[in-house]
């Protein structure tokens, strides 16, 4: 037992000494890398209080190894300028804007070079960029258009994941505004710059920007960003179906798709608009005013029939749910059990959802058959908010009767007490 | 009394066993005074009738709900939508709670006023003002039961300030709360209070209470002990008084339950131990008067904490309460001001002012 | 007269009683009645905050998702291929709208903006932000019970 014990003691420790070693040597191995405290062109540059506006030493390329002369080169070994910053040792200065996409592309252009950093980043950015009406005017020597530090910066660069990102998606539309929404800035190129002004005041735009909803179209859902192009027709409808997927199936398949395909009409935008989209309203379809069927459908077409019975479909549901709603709240003013009615409210809900997403299919028959559906459930709901109500009345009366009995009792029992009071004062 | 044979019959048998006989004599001979202030009489009976009414609703309540911190709203709510005639259960149990303690109040000041605690009924006194407390008890574990949100922060108010007593006022605060802080075990430790340890003890001082009072028979006001035996007017307790009595149970019945039925008792929002106070906590209007002493008490008296200083004038002014028959200051000679009054009425306006003011607020 | 006047007190005193008896048998009852009615327990026997029945095996076939009440809430009751039943909060964590099972792409979708959740309730395209609650679900002598697991 015992010279198991030192035998296995021996092992033991000369296994550990050996994997000690062969442990300092991958750690100690590679020490041409400095940390951040040994970088130069950080120190000296901080010491001297001659740090790039903006920068924030958070940034996701501060990072041993890369730094300040992954981008711009030198040495940042060397606390000597004239070496640190020599074109010897690959020092590159500020580049100018039209360098700018080669400069970053240097890198994140390189799958091979990326990969090492972030297996599944794509490297496609430049190459998109260049298609993109911006680039093919930075291509063009245009000063003012928007190249990668425009919006990402350049020494305030986050992940996009990373809220303090300018390219965070609830921080894209301001990164646009900057120069979309400025008119002065933007007068030679003759486009709109009241997007941002419209998108603010959007459904899309307060849900990202008021609600801090993630899940809400940002600029670059619908424009792309490195690759951002104007929309076409297709386009346009082809990106809103991407959340709003039953609305475009819907009208695809519907016969509105090729007349507008054939008039050059934009789907989704024609009706709904684009940056200003807002809040549906189901006077929306209809043949009223606030329509947008007549524009161009006129009296006795087949289309504004249709409009016409698909308005009155959705408006009988509405109308009879609307009711709902008010008698539910004297419900529960009332104090009586809520519980199955808002349940059955609920799903009515979803059905009245689901009816206003098939006015794309303008078929009347689909959006009665739905709306049927909704109507059915509120009934239901109606008959037991009406049960609940009477149910309310029905306590009250039976406490007229309790307080009947007892009235009755008590006026006997009065009667009684002074009936035998006479009595006993008779003897 | 009229009997037929039937009740001839049981009472012989009864009778051959337990000699009812002298009982039934004894209780037949009860006399109550009857003079123009004797409406005061009926204040403990009604008292006692709203304690039967919260004893049978209290146990119909005990069959539904469940006590615990995930259990307790949730089978309230399902006492009050599904259950038949919960509501009227639930809300006849919570108002009969209130208006008990109501006439507990009214009870105690007209014998105070009255001056029945004087000799022989002192213990019937003392026993009372027990009485008293042990309602106040019921009042403030059974408020919790619910675990709604205004119920959870009441509890926490109510049992801070038990923790503010010096020397047992932490552990009491510990034992009461079952922890450091309010929680679902606080919840199970009143609901054993409220349904077990509080109906024992009550019952108990009841009984004794009720014993006093038959063995004594009512108090007879001052003016009345004066008068020669001739002039004085009695009325036999069985059945003039017990019948008036009931009368009057039935009227305060019919005002329960129109109570019940359109002022029924909130639900509220359910106790969620994380959020914070809502604004506008109170406690029940019982204890109204008190709180609203401390919240005007500044923060330090001399070398005590304001707080601590309310309290024990309240345990102090509570004890001193309790000992009223002895310590009885009688008015000399024929001097019109009774000190009794004075202290009585002062204590009585103390109250009332400073539970208007906690609701001014 | 004086008998007249005997009598009518008589009957008086009848009627009285009779009112008095009739009037006291009228208010227990309406004491009783409801008492009884309150002792006889409601078809849901109990506040089920905890677990409901969804039915029985054979009402839920393979690949199919059913929508069920609990309590305040909608849960989705899925069976998957194998058999298996699985339970979800139905509430999208986007903006509220009632999940769907697809039986094409075998999720759980929201048609409202095609959020997608994995058979394990966690969020996996589209806006959703958060996973679907999941519930346990217990099956017993051919019966489904979806139960919190919270409570």
């Amino acid at each position: 037992m015992k010279n198991f014990l030192s035998l296995s003691t021996f092992l033991i420790l000369f296994y550990a000494m050996a994997n000690t070693f062969f442990i300092a040597e991958i750690l100690y191995a590679d020490n041409t890398v400095p940390s951040l405290s040994e970088d130069h062109c950080l120190t000296c540059h901080r010491e001297m209080g001659i740090l790039p506006s903006g920068f924030n030493e958070n940034d996701i390329h501060m990072q041993p190894g890369l730094s300040c002369s992954g981008c711009h080169g030198g040495n940042p070994a060397s606390d000597d300028p004239e070496v640190a910053m020599s074109p010897k040792n690959g020092f590159a200065g500020v580049p100018t804007r039209a360098e700018i996409p080669q400069f970053c592309g240097k890198c994140h252009s390189s799958i091979n070079f990326m990969r090492t950093y972030r297996p599944r980043i794509q490297t496609d950015q430049v190459e998109q960029y260049y298609t993109s009406v911006h680039g093919k005017k930075l291509r063009l020597k245009d000063q003012k258009v928007a190249e990668c530090v425009s919006c990402h910066t350049s020494h305030a660069i986050f992940s996009v994941k990373d809220a303090r990102s300018t390219v965070y998606p609830l921080n894209v539309p301001n990164t646009c505004k900057k120069c979309h929404s400025d008119p002065d800035y933007m007068k030679e190129y003759h486009i709109p710059t009241d997007q941002f002004a419209r998108y603010a005041t959007s459904v899309h735009g307060m849900d990202l920007l008021e609600n801090k909803d993630t899940g809400a179209p940002a600029c670059n859902d619908c424009h792309g960003n490195h690759g951002a192009t104007p929309p076409g027709v297709e386009s346009v409808s082809h990106v809103c179906g991407n959340c709003h997927v039953n609305n475009l199936n819907y009208f695809t398949a519907s016969p509105m798709a090729e007349p507008f395909e054939q008039l050059d009409v934009h789907a989704c935008e024609q009706c709904h608009g684009n940056h200003g989209v807002q809040k549906t309203s189901d006077e929306m379809v209809g043949v009223g005013e606030s329509s947008v069927c007549i524009a161009c459908h006129d009296a006795g077409d087949n289309g504004y029939h249709a409009a016409e019975q698909i308005h009155h479909q959705i408006k009988t549901f509405v109308n009879l749910y609307d009711s709902a709603q008010v008698r539910l709240k004297d419900v529960q003013q009332k104090g009586m059990d809520d519980v199955d009615i808002l349940f059955l409210l609920q799903e009515a809900n979803q059905d009245l959802i689901h009816s206003r997403t098939l006015v794309h299919t303008f078929d009347p028959s689909k959006v009665a058959a739905k709306a049927g559906e909704g109507i059915k459930k509120t009934n239901e709901a109606i008959v037991l908010e009406r049960q609940e109500v009477k149910d309310y009345h029905t306590r009250r009366r039976g406490f007229g009767i309790a307080t009947l009995f007892i009235t009755v009792l008590a006026v006997a029992l009065f009667f009684k007490i002074r009936d035998m009071e006479k009595l006993r004062k008779k003897g | 009394m009229k009997m037929n044979w039937k009740t001839n019959k049981i009472y012989e048998w009864l009778d051959k066993r337990y000699e009812l006989t002298p009982v039934i004599e004894f209780m037949s001979k009860k006399k109550v005074p009857v003079h123009k202030h004797m409406i005061w009489y009926y204040m403990g009976g009604v008292t006692l009738f709203l304690f039967i009414v919260q004893v049978l609703s209290g146990i119909l309540l005990l069959l539904y709900y469940r006590p615990g911190a995930d259990t307790a709203y949730e089978s309230m709510r399902f006492i009050l939508t599904k259950v038949n005639f919960g509501w009227l259960v639930r809300s006849i149990h919570s108002w009969s709670a209130n208006l008990m303690i109501f006439f507990v109040f009214v009870h105690m000041f007209s014998t105070y006023f009255t001056r029945a605690y004087q000799k022989p009924r002192e213990i019937t006194w003392v026993s009372g003002f027990l009485l008293l407390l042990l309602a106040l008890g019921f009042g403030f574990s059974g408020y919790l039961l619910p675990w709604n949100e205004l119920a959870f922060f009441a509890t926490k108010v109510g049992t801070d300030i038990v923790g503010a007593i010096p020397f047992i006022g932490k552990p009491l605060m510990l034992v009461l709360r079952g922890g450091d802080d309010v929680t679902g075990a606080t919840l199970t430790r009143f609901y054993g209070f409220h349904v077990a340890v509080l109906p024992a003890i009550f019952t108990t001082f009841l009984v004794l209470h009720l014993l006093f009072v038959q063995r004594q028979g009512m108090s007879e006001p001052e003016h009345l002990k004066n008068l020669p035996d001739a002039k004085k007017k009695w009325m036999s307790f069985f059945p003039n008084f017990f019948l008036r009595d009931a009368l009057l149970w039935l009227i305060v019945l019919n005002v329960l339950l129109f109570l019940a039925v359109f002022y029924p008792w909130d639900l509220g929002f359910k106790a969620d131990p994380f959020a914070p106070a809502p604004a506008g906590i109170r406690p029940e209007w019982y204890f109204m008067f008190m709180f609203q002493t401390l919240k005007f008490l500044p923060a330090h008296i001399l070398f005590l904490e304001g707080e601590l200083v309310g309290i024990l004038a309240f345990a102090i002014a509570g004890i001193i309460w309790m000992f009223v028959p002895f310590w009885e200051v009688r008015p000399q000679g024929t001097a019109k001001i009774h000190f009794m009054n004075i202290a009585g009425m002062a204590a009585l306006i103390y109250i009332i002012i400073f539970t208007i003011v906690g609701y001014m607020v | 007269m004086n008998e007249e006047r005997k009598m009518n007190k008589t009957s008086r005193r009848k009627f009285l009683n009779f009112i008095i008896g009739g009037g006291l048998l009228g208010w227990i009852a309406s004491v009783f009645y409801p008492v009884f009615s309150y002792l006889v327990p409601p078809k849901i026997p109990e506040a089920n905050v905890n677990s409901i029945k969804a039915g029985a095996i054979t009402d839920f076939s393979p690949n199919t998702g059913k929508i069920v009440k609990f309590g305040r809430k909608p849960v989705i009751l899925i069976r998957m291929d194998d058999g298996e039943f699985r339970a979800f909060s139905a509430t999208c964590t986007h903006l509220d709208c009632i999940v769907q099972y697809r039986q094409d792409i075998k999720q759980i979708w929201c048609a409202c903006h095609n959020g997608t959740y994995d058979l394990n309730g966690r969020n996996v395209s589209g806006p959703p932000p958060k996973p679907l609650e999941e519930y346990t679900v217990k099956v017993a002598n051919d019966e489904v019970t979806i139960i919190n697991p919270a409570g």
